[in-house]
């Protein structure tokens, strides 16, 4: 090749959470099999933008680099994803960065993923095993349900989900499928089942289950390809037997 | 118990989309459909429904209340949506923005058409086919009323949809891909029983 293959990045910037966003753009030589991330560990190693002028270093997130943590999402050309599974060969030029704004803005293109940290933590998103006294093994787990649970279980709470949504937003204080589908999962669970009633209290709270309109956005974006939606119904379910028993009484708690 | 109403408040909304207010649809859009068979048949068709016992409680409760509550309540979720079509343009997240938007127009249809028929009824002025020839006889009209219907039925038809996930009774996608055909079924039923009653007017 005669001449030098580039790649040209349009990176939206933020400095502050509360300061205006600019546009930024940068082009780098290309070089093969790049993905995202290490476009922009290019441009921190060496940060001129494609003016020529120096710049400061983008800030992001990452941790895994194989798409199972969730921490470097970000909207690219337009869609969220993983910036570490995004390959520049299969992106549209100039790339677009964005940040997930769904999400408050630390900076650039890194967000503050702690609503759905919060959320996890409001529907009890885990198995309760700790007591005064040693409480013996649970109870066993069919394996064809375990298999189905996995699936369930992929979620790396990567916010791409509320990001896609049109019901979570600076209007509403939806939750957002991610937390949901852990209720789906946990209630799933033979020990976890113990508190079934307890979660599903949760999500009927405000901002909970009911705020879902069904776009079905979440399913279509989910990088882990999670039944979101199959959870939501199974949950509405769920809550629409909860809602007879709380009223009309019932044995079973 | 605390902030537990914006759950019953929703399940309130989508219940009483389909029960009174969507079985008072397609009664009210049947009954119309008598002006296919003539005048006559239409007048009698409904002189019969202005005779029927208990003619103002079952107006207030099966049509006013319920559909002053979801006309009001739908606006509020209406309005909390952030639609995003342009990125995502995905047939569902287009029901979700049309089932919006619909809801809207049929919302604005429905306060005229009450205005113009059944409170000018309760003024004195005789709802019949005459009446509605005459709103009819202006184009304007004629597609303020088609748009109008199609609308409402579309809105029904998507809603009932949702009705059945929102209560959980179709749960796995293929139960939802089965009732998308069943919407799109009782969506077209119901435009060709409102839209030949509109055009038996004309």
């Amino acid at each position: 090749m005669s001449e030098k293959k580039t790649v040209r990045f349009i990176i939206s910037r933020q400095d502050t959470p509360d300061s205006a966003p600019y546009q930024e753009e940068f082009e780098l030589d290309y070089r093969p099999n790049m993905n995202v991330i290490s476009a922009l560990m290019e441009i921190r190693r060496n940060p001129v933008n494609a003016k020529g002028e120096a710049t400061t270093p983008i800030a992001w997130d990452m941790n895994c680099l194989e798409e199972v943590c969730g921490a470097c999402s970000m909207v690219i050309n337009g869609r969220p994803r993983q910036s570490c599974s995004a390959l520049i060969d299969q992106l549209e030029q100039p790339v677009r960065l964005e940040p997930m704004r769904t999400f408050p803005i630390v900076r650039d293109l890194q967000v503050d993923r702690s609503r759905m940290f919060d959320s996890l933590k409001r529907v009890k998103a885990w198995i309760p095993i700790d007591g005064t006294y040693d409480l013996g093994p649970g109870p066993r787990m069919p394996e064809k349900k375990r298999q189905w649970a996995y699936e369930l279980s992929k979620c790396m709470t990567c916010g791409v989900c509320l990001e896609a949504c049109p019901n979570v937003n600076s209007k509403s204080n939806f939750i957002g499928p991610q937390s949901l589908s852990q209720v789906r999962l946990f209630n799933a669970h033979p020990t976890g089942e113990l508190n079934k009633g307890e979660r599903l209290e949760t999500i009927m709270g405000d901002g909970g289950l009911a705020n879902c309109g069904n776009s079905q956005n979440c399913v279509q974006s989910c990088p882990k390809g999670i039944p979101l939606t199959t959870s939501i119904a199974a949950l509405n379910r769920d809550t629409t037997f909860q809602s007879f028993k709380n009223f009309f009484g019932s044995d079973q708690v | 118990m605390a902030g537990r109403q914006e759950f019953y408040w929703r399940r309130l909304h989508s219940l009483l989309g389909v029960i009174p207010v969507g079985l008072f649809l397609t009664q009210h859009l049947v009954v119309n459909n008598f002006a296919t068979r003539g005048e006559e048949s239409f007048n009698s068709a409904a002189h019969f429904m202005e005779l029927l016992p208990f003619r103002y409680f079952l107006e207030i409760f099966i049509i006013f209340l319920p559909l002053l509550f979801h006309a009001i309540y739908g606006l509020y979720i209406a309005f909390t949506a952030k639609n995003n079509i342009g990125q995502y343009g995905y047939f569902r997240n287009w029901m979700f923005m049309l089932q919006r938007v619909s809801g809207v127009i049929t919302l604005i249809f429905v306060a005229w058409h009450v205005w113009e028929t059944r409170i000018a009824a309760a003024f004195g002025a005789a709802v019949n086919f005459q009446m509605m020839e005459a709103i009819l006889s202006s184009p304007f009209m004629l597609w303020f009323y088609l748009i109008g219907v199609i609308s409402t039925t579309f809105h029904f038809a998507n809603g009932l949809w949702s009705f059945f996930v929102s209560w959980g009774i179709t749960v796995t996608p293929r139960s939802q891909v089965i009732s998308t055909y069943i919407s799109i079924g009782v969506f077209i039923a119901l435009s060709i029983v409102g839209v030949s009653a509109i055009l038996a007017f004309v």
